[in-house]
C-alpha cells in the first residue's frame, strides 16, 4: 500500500520535527554566563528597543512611569520603549512573570524591584545583575542619594540599582472633619491612638480602616507596631535575625495588633487597601495606617491634602521612617544594555525624580532636587526623610528575604482571627528558622 | 504477513509523535519535578544537590500545609456531593421530555464555557458582604450585619465550593442525561406495567445503571477539585485565615514569591499523588469493565 507508506513517512517526519523542536532551544545559551554581560547575537529588528518591566499599570504609578518614558523618548527618539508591565496581585503576578523571563534567558532591559532584600538576595546574590557603580560615579550620584539608601542597593562595595522614589510606610491617614467633630488630636503615641479609638467607637465611627483581602496590609500595619514597641534599633536587629520572634517586644506588638482588631471595620477581609482608604473618604472610618501611596489615591479622587485629610507618623513611630523604595537595575544579560543605562540615567536624574514622583505620590530619592512643586504632606515627608531613622520595610520585601515575608503574611492572616499571641510568636520563630533568617536552636 | 507488519509499522509511526511529546513534556517534567523536590534549590540558580525527603518532612509539619490538605478534602467532598446531587436532579427533570428541553440544557451547561477566573470574579461580588446577597437579604428584612459570607473563615470555603458547583453542575447534568438516555425505554415501561412507582423505578431500574456515569463524573470532577487554584486565587487568595487555602496557592507562593523551587516542587508532587490516588483505582476499574 503506497498510500500507507506516505502516511508513515509523514508521521516519521513529524516525529523528527518534534525532536528538533524539543532540543532546539538548548543550542542557544539558556543561562546567562556570568563573565559575559553582553549577548552578542540579538535579532536585528529589536536593536533599538528598550524593554522596561514593572507592575505599574494603573493610576499615578502608570502616569509616573509614562513621565520617565517620555523624558527618555525626548533624548533618544530612535529607541522604541516596550512597556512590559504586568498587572495584578500587588506585584506578585509580575514577580512570577519576571522570574520565568529571567530563568528562561529572556530578561527585560531593566525591571522594577524593591531595594533591600528583594533586590540583593533574590537577584544580586545569584549573580544575575550587573553593577552600575560606574554610572553613579559618571553622574555624580554618590552624594545625591543618602548613604543609607545607597546601602540598600549595594553589595560588597558595588551599587546595583537606581532608586526611583521613596515611600514612607509608617503613616497614619485621617479624615480631618471626623477627628475634629469628635475633638480628637491626631494621635502621636500608641496610648493616644487607643484613646482616640475608644472615643471614635463610642461615637459610632469605625476608628481604623483595615483591608485584609490581600495579606500584606496587615503585615504593613504590624511592622509599624513592631517599630512602635521596640524602636528602630530593635526593628533592624529583629529582621537581621539577631533577636528571636519570641521576644517580649514582638509579643507586645502582637498584643497591640490584637487590641486594634477590636477597632477595625468588620468587612476587612473583603477589601483591598484602596477600598480601605475609600472608607475614610466616605466618612465611614476615621483613620488608616498605609504607605503614602494612599495619598496618591486620595488626590486622584479629588480629596484635598491638609484640608480634607491629614497625615502623621503612625502611632509611636514619630522619629522613624520605614523606607520603601522602587529601584531599577541592570540584568546581566540585558539585550539592550546601552539603552538600559540611558534609561537608568533618566531615573536617577533630578528632572526624572521630580516628574516621576509628582505623579506617583512618593518623594524623590535624591535629597538635592527642588521640592516646591510637591504638596505639603510630601514636603513634610521629604524633611522627615532627611532627618529620620531610616529602617527597611518587611511587608514590601526590603527588610528580609521573601521566604520569611510569605510566612509572616500567612501567620498574621491567621492571627487577626485567632488573636493567639503565644502561638503566633512561636510560629514566627519557627518560620524564621525554617527560612534560614534565624540560626537553628 | 508482510502486510500486517506494514500496518504495525504504520500504526507505530502514527502514535510515535504524541508518545514522544507525552514522554518529554509530561512524564519527563514530572520526573524533573520529583528530582527537584529532593534538593534544596532556592533562588534563581539551580542547586541540584540531593537532600532526600527533607522537603516532604518539612511540609508534613507545616501548619499551613496541614490546613491545605484538610481544606482540599472538605472542598472536594462539598464539590462532588453538590455536583452529583444537582447534576442528577437536573438530568432527571430534563429527562421528563418537557418542552424547551434544549433551551434548559444549554442554560445549565452554559456556565461551563466560562473560565474559573470569570466565575470567581462574578461570585466574589455575590458573596461580598456589602454588595451581593446581603443587599437582597437586608431588603427582605434580615439583620445581615454579621453575615460575612466569603469574609467569614467559617463559611468561606463553602462559598468557594458553591461557585465551583455552579460552574460544573451543568456538565454533570449532561453526563447523567446521556446516561439516562442510554437506558432502553422498554425497561421503564416493563417496570410500569409491573406496577412500580416512578420513585421505585428511579431507585431500582435507573440508578444502578447510572453507576458508571457517576464513577466517571467523580474522576473528572475530583481531579479538578484536587488541583483547584484559579477559582480560589481570584475569589480569596486563600484567606481569610487560611480558610480557603489549598496546596495550589501554597505552591504558587512558595515557588514564585519565595523562589523556593525545591519545596514548590514537593507540593506539586504531593498534589500529583493525591490525584493519582483517584485516577489509578479508576483505571484499574475501567480495565476490569473492559475485560468484562
Amino acid at each position: 500500500m503506497k498510500h500507507n507508506a506516505w502516511i508513515a513517512l509523514l508521521a516519521l517526519m513529524l516525529t523528527a520535527a518534534l525532536a528538533v523542536f524539543a532540543c532546539g532551544p538548548k543550542d542557544q545559551p539558556a543561562q546567562p554566563s556570568p563573565d559575559q554581560p553582553d549577548q552578542p547575537s540579538q535579532p536585528a529588528e529589536a536593536e533599538n528597543e528598550l524593554v522596561i518591566f514593572s507592575w505599574w499599570t494603573a493610576g499615578g504609578e502608570a502616569e509616573g512611569l509614562n513621565e520617565l518614558i517620555s523624558q527618555f523618548n525626548q533624548k533618544h527618539p530612535d529607541v522604541k520603549i516596550v512597556n512590559a508591565a504586568v498587572a495584578g496581585g500587588a506585584g506578585s503576578n509580575a514577580k512570577a512573570v519576571l522570574m520565568t523571563r529571567m530563568m528562561g534567558g529572556d530578561p527585560p532591559d531593566s525591571f522594577q524591584v524593591h531595594g533591600g532584600a528583594e533586590l540583593l538576595q533574590t537577584w544580586v546574590d545569584p549573580g544575575m545583575m550587573e553593577p552600575i557603580t560606574s554610572l553613579y560615579q559618571q553622574e555624580g550620584w554618590n552624594d545625591k542619594f543618602p548613604q543609607g539608601l545607597i546601602d540598600m542597593v549595594s553589595r560588597s562595595g558595588q551599587i546595583y540599582a537606581v532608586p526611583a522614589n521613596i515611600h514612607r510606610g509608617n503613616m497614619l491617614w485621617y479624615n480631618k472633619s471626623l477627628l475634629e467633630a469628635n475633638s480628637i488630636m491626631p494621635p502621636v503615641t500608641l496610648e493616644e491612638f487607643f484613646t482616640a479609638c475608644e472615643k471614635l467607637k463610642a461615637a459610632g465611627v469605625t476608628p481604623l480602616a483595615l483591608a485584609s483581602r490581600n495579606k500584606w496590609p496587615v503585615t504593613h500595619l504590624f511592622e509599624t507596631l513592631l517599630l512602635a514597641q521596640g524602636g528602630p534599633e530593635f526593628y533592624r536587629d529583629l529582621f537581621a535575625g539577631k533577636i528571636a520572634w519570641t521576644d517580649d517586644r514582638v509579643k507586645q506588638a502582637l498584643q497591640a495588633l490584637s487590641k486594634i482588631m477590636g477597632y477595625v471595620n468588620t468587612d476587612h477581609a473583603a477589601l483591598t487597601w484602596d477600598q480601605a482608604c475609600g472608607k475614610l473618604m466616605q466618612g465611614e472610618a476615621a483613620m488608616n495606617v498605609m504607605g503614602d501611596w494612599a495619598k496618591g489615591y486620595f488626590i486622584s479622587n479629588q480629596w484635598q491634602p491638609d484640608k480634607e485629610f491629614g497625615a502623621t507618623a503612625s502611632p509611636g513611630t514619630l522619629g522613624s521612617f520605614i523606607v520603601i523604595t522602587d529601584t531599577f537595575g541592570l540584568p546581566k544579560s540585558a539585550p539592550h544594555r546601552q539603552a538600559a543605562l540611558d534609561f537608568l540615567g533618566i531615573v536617577g536624574s533630578a528632572d526624572g525624580q521630580v516628574a516621576f514622583n509628582l505623579k506617583k505620590g512618593s518623594i524623590p530619592a535624591r535629597t538635592d532636587v527642588p521640592t516646591d512643586a510637591f504638596d505639603p504632606i510630601a514636603q513634610a515627608t521629604i524633611s522627615n526623610f532627611s532627618r529620620g531613622e531610616l529602617v527597611p520595610s518587611c511587608a514590601h520585601g526590603s527588610a528580609v528575604k521573601e521566604r520569611f515575608m510569605t510566612a509572616l503574611n500567612d501567620e498574621l492572616s491567621v492571627f487577626i482571627y485567632k488573636l493567639d499571641v503565644e502561638a503566633t510568636s512561636k510560629a514566627l520563630e519557627a518560620a524564621a528558622v525554617d527560612a534560614g533568617v534565624r540560626p537553628t536552636e | 504477513m508482510r502486510r500486517a507488519a506494514k500496518e504495525r509499522l504504520l500504526s507505530f509511526g502514527l502514535v510515535a509523535p504524541s508518545c514522544l511529546m507525552l514522554l518529554i513534556f509530561v512524564y519527563g517534567f514530572i520526573g524533573y519535578s520529583a528530582w527537584i523536590s529532593m534538593t534544596n534549590w532556592e533562588g534563581m540558580m539551580p542547586d541540584l544537590q540531593f537532600v532526600g525527603l527533607e522537603q516532604y518532612d518539612k511540609l508534613i509539619h507545616h501548619g499551613r500545609f496541614q490546613r491545605d490538605l484538610i481544606n482540599t478534602g472538605v472542598f472536594t467532598l462539598l464539590f462532588l456531593a453538590g455536583n452529583l446531587f444537582l447534576g442528577l436532579m437536573l438530568a432527571v427533570l430534563l429527562d421528563r421530555k418537557l418542552s424547551g428541553e434544549s433551551f434548559f440544557r444549554s442554560l445549565f451547561l452554559f456556565p461551563m464555557s466560562l473560565s474559573f477566573v470569570v466565575t470567581g470574579t462574578i461570585w466574589v461580588w455575590v458573596f461580598n458582604p456589602s454588595s451581593g446577597l446581603n443587599t437582597i437579604f437586608s431588603g427582605l428584612g434580615f439583620n445581615v450585619e454579621n453575615w460575612g459570607w466569603i469574609t467569614d473563615p467559617r463559611f468561606a470555603l463553602t462559598c468557594v465550593a458553591m461557585a465551583a458547583i455552579w460552574q460544573m453542575a451543568g456538565f454533570t447534568m449532561a453526563q447523567y442525561l446521556a446516561g439516562l438516555r442510554g437506558i432502553p425505554i422498554e425497561q421503564r415501561e416493563a417496570a410500569r406495567i409491573d406496577g412500580a412507582s416512578e420513585a421505585r423505578i428511579f431507585r431500582y431500574v435507573l440508578l444502578p445503571q447510572l453507576w458508571p456515569v457517576t464513577v466517571g463524573a467523580i474522576v473528572i470532577l475530583g481531579h479538578i477539585s484536587l488541583k483547584i487554584f484559579d477559582l480560589v486565587y481570584v475569589m480569596t487568595s486563600g484567606g481569610p485565615a487560611r480558610a480557603t487555602d489549598v496546596p495550589g496557592i501554597f505552591m504558587f507562593d512558595v515557588t514564585f514569591n519565595d523562589k523556593f523551587l525545591a519545596r514548590g516542587a514537593a507540593i506539586g508532587i504531593v498534589m500529583l499523588l493525591m490525584v493519582a490516588m483517584l485516577i489509578v483505582p479508576y483505571l484499574i476499574y475501567a480495565r476490569r469493565m473492559d475485560a468484562d
